[in-house]
């Protein structure tokens, strides 16, 4: 389901049906997130995820209007489809690889770690990410915050159509 | 290695607890490799702007998959906090770029990214 999802992201024409797909892929990642007892994660998946952002790409497309279906059979450059699909599976190949030959360390690392998620409280899961967040990482926190702000001042100013500048939408710039 | 592989006790894909077949951290280690590639397939091929950004969220998930499953898998909570600042980088991300599509979509009616080669010096 998760990789149908994925795929219809890639593969569909329309960017709309193209994001209705990334929230099929984000809900399909959130159920793995409380399969692993990371249920606050998965919450937030689903509500920053699922709820913010996908919503405001939709509302995005909806006002420029740019919900026509795009030709996806025309290479824009020469060979990018084949170039991108030899980058994909190289880079598949790779991670799998990768994966297989660190599972042991995995592993083997994994038998003296605690084993979380076992028979723990039904909160335990919050009290850990609080106290990792707000006590370990309290300066990560404090940049998040920071970067939150820059982020919301610039789309103000980005997205604000100064008075002086008013011009027809289809006016070419000079 | 492959052979290895198939015939090691901890290497399996799925494990059998009762009736419950469990996937194992290398299940959700490959799907998220599976999601990543698609992801990043998906920047190259694609030209719409905001599918490329659809695209990225894909892999900023596939990561975050990664991160959740070796945190469980090491004990630690420090993954699932990490997962938690790349959502808010995410957000932060998605916000700057798409104002800026609209900022460029508003001067001009082309929704391809090719169009938008004009700094090329």
């Amino acid at each position: 389901m998760i990789l149908v999802g994925a795929i219809g992201v890639v593969v569909k024409r329309n960017p709309v049906h193209a994001a209705l797909s990334l929230v099929l892929t984000l809900f399909g990642i959130a159920v793995l997130f409380v399969a692993q007892q990371a249920e606050f994660l998965a919450a937030v998946q689903v509500i920053v995820y699922a709820g913010a952002i996908v919503v405001l790409v939709l509302f995005v497309i909806m006002l420029l209007g740019v919900d026509r279906a795009e030709d996806l059979r025309t290479d824009a450059l020469v060979g990018q489809r084949g170039l991108a699909v030899v980058v994909g599976v190289g880079l598949l190949g790779v991670l799998s690889a990768a994966i297989v030959r660190g599972t042991d360390a995995v592993v083997t690392r994994s038998a003296e770690g605690i084993a979380i998620g076992t028979v723990e409280a039904p909160d335990t899961n919050i009290t850990q990410i609080a106290r990792s967040v707000f006590a370990d990482h309290v300066v990560a926190f404090e940049l998040t915050s920071v970067l939150l702000v820059v982020a919301v001042v610039g789309t103000v100013l980005l997205s604000r159509r100064r008075p002086s500048d008013v011009r027809p939408v289809s006016g070419r710039p000079s | 290695m492959c052979a290895r592989f198939l015939a090691g006790r901890h290497d399996r894909l799925f494990s059998v607890i009762g009736l419950v077949i469990v996937p194992t951290p290398m299940w959700y280690l490959l799907l998220s490799a599976l999601l990543f590639t698609i992801g990043a397939v998906g920047v190259l091929v694609r030209r719409n702007p905001l599918v490329m950004f659809m695209c990225i969220e894909l892999m900023l998930n596939a990561v975050n998959l990664t991160f959740v499953t070796l945190g469980r898998r090491l004990g630690s909570i420090d993954g699932q906090t990490i997962v938690l600042f790349v959502l808010v980088v995410a957000a932060a991300e998605v916000v700057i770029g798409l104002s800026i599509v609209i900022s460029i979509m508003r001067r001009r009616s082309g929704a391809n990214i090719d169009d938008l080669a004009e700094l090329k010096g």
